[in-house]
């Protein structure tokens, strides 16, 4: 007899359908999958075997034929094993075939039998759906999260026994739940707690409010991975459709632990000692890289300049176009990738340059750190902002900005830019390439006249000045104000990125 | 400045051939320099002398080739490499290098100052120090290249790593500003090689020089060799920063020996940096706290007042308040608003004073007053 049961791979970020045929017919006793399996789903023969008999109903010793449909996708993980089993009892006569039709199935079995989550639910729903199914049959734990797609009903079981249950026609579990989002302030991370550093918490509003890339240069131990972790809450609540884009991402990738929607915007702070593919995604079965998944949330690279050269040059394509894009067995796969970066670095290889303490570093280690740092990557980061440690009277005074009012500003300053960039590509300041800035930010004569002459003297580059403009429209819109004023440039030139030029023969 | 001259006379075929003998014999010479002879006594020693001292086994093929050297292929070689050579017995040879004992025959000049053919001596202050220096070192050769150079003074240095390429960089940075870098090697091949770019700007807008011919590489002996231009060609050396046994301290010593003053930027006295510079004021050497000090050493009361000095004058008050407060130490934005003045005001105040060539960003976002 012959069965057949839709359930997915994913490939990439994408669900692709999957339909698991089983056939069982005389023969020597025998249990095989064909059809492009890795290695992970070919041991789903011995697991399946083991639930079956386990849940209590009976291995056929027969010869047992499953296929995996269409033969040109590669399948690998384990998700597969729960549409294998119930294939194999509906083939077997131990389960009705009708309630099948309009179900899916996904999610990886115990020797017990018990329905164990796999990476992915978001991403199944998603395809449960746009595949015309009603249902979708998940693991209990990965029912919150796969319940967030709509228009679908998920039903989140335990076990191979209550599947089968459920499919002769017993008592759907209770609809799932999608979890309430996280608290979206990240962590109770507050700016209030940051004693001193009132330069940096400027660099971090205005990062926040215009989506601009950070650079923040500083001594070891002045806060600097403190400050980067402020970001993402000062950063507008995720709307409904980043959550689910993010929840997408991180489930696929297996680091969305806690199920249901993603509240909180991400933050990634890989180790320097990550591999180019691991830091934009990549391998033998891609999987999306610390760029998407801090998608729509906050890169974070301490240490910048100890990152090797391959993974910082193929940051470019990510934060230019928004995405990844990762080319395997000519299939392109296409990763989401637009974060806010925050680096740091320390201001020299001993890192006390500037500081109270004394450097000690020759002019050919500065050289070489300033030339790890130098290239295409720093004219990506908008601001630079120095980090020093704050004195003993700074850490004694009370803060004076909580995050609640930071994001008020931000929030703001956003609604603004959102108006003035209807019908471009850019969805924020930081996003706007030259062209677009120029057009959009109306200057006040003494703003563009000093920006001018400083243009004119060669104090700035035709790069730097677009970001300057980038970053005085932000300021500006910070303060409510349509013109850029002068203030707002000088400010902006006080944080602005090093030219090429500069770092070059500051030797 | 002295007359250009219609026609330049060639540089005469004595003072070619003795050119051309101390880079044939310089591996002897290095010899002789490892096994302690004193440079000066060995410079000083007439071509056969010289080729009978140091000549060893090769001294025959160094006659032969002595006695049948072209004058016209080295001028050949000289023009080929785009370089001026100036004989002692020019007129437009400079004065300074006269004061030694051991003076160069032949100096070669690239450059677009080459043609206006510099005289050199007057006004015109080396800066030497470390090539392994602190940004501290780097900073303050930095600003007294750049405020030297703006008020006029010919910066002279060595184009090493460190403090001398700083220098040379900052005299670039002011207008019209003119420096000299003098090699050890032949004018027209840059060392260090990764100074090729600042070798480039410097020929374009000042002269490097050397009294190697063309094409000569530098043997160690070549260093302190050098040092003794730049000592002669200054009218003062300031050591920027130097520790205790660096041979930024041979080019001082050289200056005083000749007569000329000699300065030193102080540094902490805990610094094995500054050891070296340190111990020279210890000595008597005049402290150097910026561009007006070393103007003031070369012009005593009559030194004329630095451009960006006046310029601060007539900055809008608020603006001219900052700067003194920057001056005086509180060179972070942090340092400022802690002392009052508003996160917007220090951010805007300290860009227009950049803008205007007053302070500029140094590591780890201290702002520098630029003299």
């Amino acid at each position: 007899m012959l069965a057949r049961v839709a359930t997915f791979a994913i490939v990439g970020l994408d669900p692709r359908l999957v339909w698991v045929e089983v056939d069982i017919r005389p023969g020597l006793p025998s249990f095989r999958i064909v059809g492009l399996a890795g290695a992970a789903v070919r041991e789903a023969r011995e697991r399946v075997h083991a639930a079956v008999l386990n849940s209590g109903f009976e291995f056929p010793a027969r010869r047992i034929t499953a296929n995996l449909a269409p033969a040109n996708l590669p399948k690998v993980g384990p998700g597969f094993d729960a549409a294998l089993a119930v294939g194999l009892l509906v083939a077997s006569g131990q389960c009705p075939p009708e309630a099948l039709e309009q179900r899916a199935i996904f999610g990886e079995l115990s020797l017990s039998g018990e329905l164990r989550p796999c990476r992915g639910g978001l991403a199944v729903a998603e395809g449960a759906r746009r595949a015309g199914f009603g249902g979708l049959i998940v693991a209990r734990e990965r029912a919150g999260e796969a319940a967030l797609v709509a228009g679908i009903r998920v039903a989140g079981v335990p076990s191979l026994r209550a599947v089968a249950d459920l499919l002769a026609g017993g008592d759907p579990p209770p609809e799932p739940e999608p979890e309430p989002p996280v608290d979206a302030t990240g962590d109770g991370l507050d700016l209030a707690d940051v004693r001193g550093h009132e330069l940096p918490l400027r660099a971090l509003e205005i990062a926040a409010a215009g989506g601009h890339n950070l650079l923040m240069e500083g001594p070891p131990g002045s806060g600097k991975t403190m400050l980067a972790r402020r970001l993402p809450p000062l950063m507008p609540p995720l709307t409904r459709d980043e959550a689910i884009e993010v929840t997408r991402i991180h489930g696929v990738a297996g680091v969305h632990r806690r199920g249901g929607l993603v509240g909180a915007r991400p933050f990634r702070a890989p180790h320097h000692t990550i591999s180019a593919s691991g830091l934009v995604g990549g391998g033998q079965v891609p999987k999306p890289g610390e760029v998407s998944l801090a998608h729509h949330g906050v890169l974070f690279l301490d240490e910048l300049s100890e990152f090797p050269r391959a993974s910082l040059e193929a940051l470019r394509q990510p934060i230019e176009d928004g995405h990844v894009t990762v080319v395997r067995s000519q299939r392109a796969l296409l990763f989401p990738s637009r974060f806010t970066l925050v680096a740091a670095t320390n201001p020299c290889p001993c890192g006390f340059a500037g500081s109270e303490r004394v450097c000690h570093c020759g002019e050919l280690e500065l050289a070489r750190h300033r030339r790890r740092l130098s290239g295409p990557l720093l004219d990506r980061l908008d601001l630079l902002v120095s980090v020093t440690r704050p004195t003993a009277e700074e850490l004694q005074a009370v803060s004076r900005t909580t995050s609640d009012e930071v994001r008020g500003r931000v929030l703001e300053a956003r609604a603004r830019q959102r108006a003035r960039l209807a019908g471009t590509p850019a969805s924020c300041n930081g996003q706007m390439d030259g062209r677009l800035v120029r057009r959009l930010t109306t200057a006040s004569v003494r703003a563009e006249r000093a920006l001018g002459a400083a243009y004119e003297r060669g104090t700035l580059s035709a790069r730097a000045y677009d970001r300057i403009l980038r970053v005085a429209r932000t300021i500006a819109d910070l303060e409510e104000r349509e013109t850029v004023e002068l203030e707002h440039v000088m400010q902006a030139l006080a944080l602005r990125q090093h030219d090429e030029d500069d770092r070059a023969d500051a030797a | 400045m002295s007359e250009i001259r219609a026609t330049p006379e060639p540089p005469c075929a004595a003072c070619l051939r003795r050119s051309w003998l101390i880079a044939r014999m310089s591996g002897h010479i290095e010899l002789a320099w490892r096994a302690r002879r004193p440079l000066p006594a060995v410079l000083a020693l007439p071509d056969e002398q010289l080729i009978a001292a140091l000549g060893g086994d090769g001294r025959a093929r160094i006659e032969q080739a002595y006695e049948t050297f072209a004058a016209d292929l080295a001028i050949e070689r000289c023009s080929a490499a785009g370089l001026v050579a100036l004989c002692r017995c020019d007129a437009r040879y400079p004065g300074g290098l006269n004061d030694l004992s051991d003076p160069p025959a032949v100096v070669y000049l690239l450059g677009r100052g080459a043609e206006q053919l510099w005289a050199g001596g007057e006004e015109a202050v080396a800066l030497v120090g470390a090539r392994r220096a602190t940004p501290y070192g780097l900073t303050q050769a930095r600003s007294l290249g750049r405020g030297l150079a703006s008020a006029g003074v010919t910066v002279v240095s060595g184009m090493a790593l460190g403090v001398d390429a700083s220098a040379h960089a900052g005299a670039l940075e002011s207008a019209g500003g003119l420096t000299v870098a003098v090699l050890a090697g032949g004018a027209d091949r840059p060392y260090p090689a990764s100074k090729r770019a600042l070798h480039r700007r410097i020929a374009a807008a000042g002269v490097v020089i050397s009294e190697m011919p063309p094409g000569t590489q530098a043997r160690r002996w070549c260093f302190p060799a050098r040092n003794r231009i730049i000592a002669a060609l200054a009218c003062a050396t300031v050591v920027v920063e130097a520790g205790e046994r660096s041979g930024s301290l041979i080019t001082a010593t050289l200056a005083a020996e000749i007569g000329r003053d000699v300065g030193a930027v102080p540094g902490l006295v805990t610094s094995p940096f500054a050891a070296g510079t340190n111990g020279l004021i210890a000595e008597g050497a005049r402290l150097v706290r910026g561009p007006q000090d070393v103007l003031e050493m070369l012009f005593g009361a009559e030194a004329p007042q630095l451009a960006s000095a006046r310029q601060a004058e007539q900055l809008p008050g608020d603006l001219r308040e900052l700067l003194a407060r920057v001056a005086g130490g509180m060179d972070t934005v942090a340092a400022l608003t802690a002392d009052g003045v508003g996160l917007d005001a220090a951010l805007a105040g300290l860009a227009q004073l950049e803008l205007q060539g007053h302070v500029r960003r140094t590591a780890g976002g201290r702002y520098a007053t630029v003299a």
